[in-house]
């Protein structure tokens, strides 16, 4: 597998499959976790950088989910493919600025990665389609496991898994679901439901994580607390919270259907329009667009438009996908003529 | 929208200027922001946050000169980034600490996971997960003494299996 491979297939948890898919586009968790003997990466000398790099290689060779996996260090990889790989969520926005010695382990179809030397020493995550979180902890237990065989986690019996920041002690774990809560937008209750959920110790982020502002009408909620609870009940109460977005949705989707059809049709079917003839797009409007036609085709007023290529589309019209396909660097305004001409093609 | 700065190309990078309690919203093309050196990254981070909050707790005015004996990193240097140093630091600033997780987490004791010890055949995960969740639903039903003489027991079950 290389990065231009990657390119040609999106990742797997994008398939539209799984529980709640139509409004639930998929299911994150990561693990931080710190060897026991070197200062966190933030205070770790390039010599001890190398040592960590060194030894989570070595744990990782030998776990079945990193099989044929792709390798790649920070100062190997080109700003485009830095901005790619943040793109499919593989690495953070935060691993963009990371010193030597920071490393990337992607694993197949991308359901499982590991990111060396960002904030913690490692970050491993699993990423599933639709709702699916306590299948994506399984995944990223078992793998967990096999590492806490091979390496020394930094763990205290009183504070669980020590981290370089304390907002991540304990569990070390954040889970997340990325929701597309397009009439929860429309309605305006969706600030009233984010509000509530807080309430629940659960936080709404944009579609990048931390920092990021929501657009295309995508949110991501996940766990605020990381200590004091278990693994299981963390995701359980996400599972459960997330459900209740999801039939809030569900019931606002019904409701906007009831009473204002054709209003909502000639939304979907404008969407639909511009992007199946547009001459030049921005990401900003593309979104937008994009999620309008999502729910159109999720409310079957569309058919021949399906949820896997609508998530194909999501990823593919982001700055570095379209760069990458086009195998040259372009400016902004190169970009959005690029973009709507892959759009048309996609959608023909 | 054309970029303020050159007026030539899209504005692609917006953001929120504060500037003598003056709010103005300014939209720059890529070229114009690096140049301006504008990170495009984000930054409002929950770790800036608990930079502000460390400072919050009382820790002892006698620890304060406090300094990591691994790392390094002193009571200030953790208070102005919010960030620990190393595993080690977490003794080091213990005191602090309790208050601080207790304020961001509402609790401070684990009750998850537990890795498996390396050198050590015994798999104590399953084992300890199991009396962890125990411990939990003890907490939940809030019958406190029970649950304090789990949490003993489960500290005796990890001291006796620690290598």
């Amino acid at each position: 597998m290389n990065l231009n491979d990657m390119i040609k297939e999106t990742g797997a948890w994008l398939r539209g499959t799984g529980a709640n898919a139509d409004i639930v586009v998929s299911s994150r968790v990561r693990l931080a976790r710190n060897l026991s003997e070197f200062p966190f990466p933030h205070r770790a000398s390039s010599e001890h950088r190398e040592k960590i790099a060194a030894a989570v290689l070595r744990a990782v060779t030998g776990c079945p989910a990193f099989a044929n996996s792709l390798v790649l260090g920070i100062e190997e990889i080109t700003p485009l493919d830095k901005q790619l790989l943040a793109e499919k969520h593989i690495i953070s926005l935060e691993f963009l600025e990371c010193g030597e010695n920071a490393k990337v382990i992607i694993g197949e179809k991308e359901t499982i990665s590991l990111m060396v030397n960002e904030e913690d020493h490692l970050r491993l995550q699993a990423m599933q389609p639709g709702l699916q979180l306590m299948d994506a902890w399984k995944l990223v237990d078992e793998v967990d496991t096999q590492l806490s065989r091979r390496i020394r986690f930094a763990y205290s019996q009183d504070w669980g898994y020590l981290t370089a920041c304390p907002t991540n002690t304990g569990t070390g774990m954040r889970a997340s679901l990325m929701l597309h809560l397009p009439c929860l937008v429309i309605s305006k209750q969706i600030n009233k439901i984010l509000h509530v959920i807080t309430k629940f110790g659960l936080v709404a982020r944009g579609l990048y994580g931390e920092g990021t502002e929501p657009s295309g009408n995508f949110f991501q909620i996940s766990n605020q607390i990381t200590l004091g609870r278990s693994e299981e009940d963390l995701i359980d109460n996400i599972e459960r919270i997330g459900k209740q977005v999801v039939g809030h949705e569900q019931k606002a989707r019904k409701v906007l259907v009831t009473k204002s059809r054709t209003e909502l049709e000639d939304r979907v079917f404008r969407a639909y329009g511009i992007l199946r003839n547009a001459r030049t797009v921005s990401s900003a409007e593309t979104l937008e667009l994009l999620s309008d036609l999502r729910l159109g085709t999720e409310l079957g007023m569309i058919q021949e438009v399906d949820r896997e290529l609508l998530n194909e589309l999501l990823m593919l019209v982001q700055p570095a996908h379209l760069q990458k396909t086009e195998g040259s660097e372009l400016s902004p305004a190169e970009r959005d003529i690029k973009r709507a001409n892959l759009i048309r093609r996609k959608l023909e | 929208m054309l970029c303020q700065i050159c007026n030539k190309s899209e504005a692609t990078v917006h953001y929120t200027e504060l500037a003598d309690s003056n709010v103005s919203e300014i939209h720059l093309c890529e070229r114009c922001a690096v140049e301006k050196g504008i990170s495009v990254k984000p930054h409002f981070l929950l770790a800036d946050l608990m930079a502000g909050l460390v400072g919050a707790e009382k820790f002892p005015v006698a620890k304060r000169g406090k300094k990591c004996s691994f790392c390094g990193l002193t009571y200030s240097g953790f208070k102005s980034m919010g960030r620990l140093g190393c595993a080690k630091c977490y003794e080091t600033f213990k005191e602090s600490l309790g208050a601080l997780l207790d304020r961001v987490h509402g609790c401070s004791i684990h009750t998850g996971k537990v890795p498996a010890v390396i050198d050590g055949e015994v798999d104590r995960t399953l084992v300890t997960r199991k009396m962890r969740d125990r411990l939990q639903k003890l907490i939940e039903k809030e019958e406190f003494e029970e649950a304090a003489r789990l949490r003993d027991e489960i500290r005796k079950y990890i001291e006796q299996v620690s290598p």
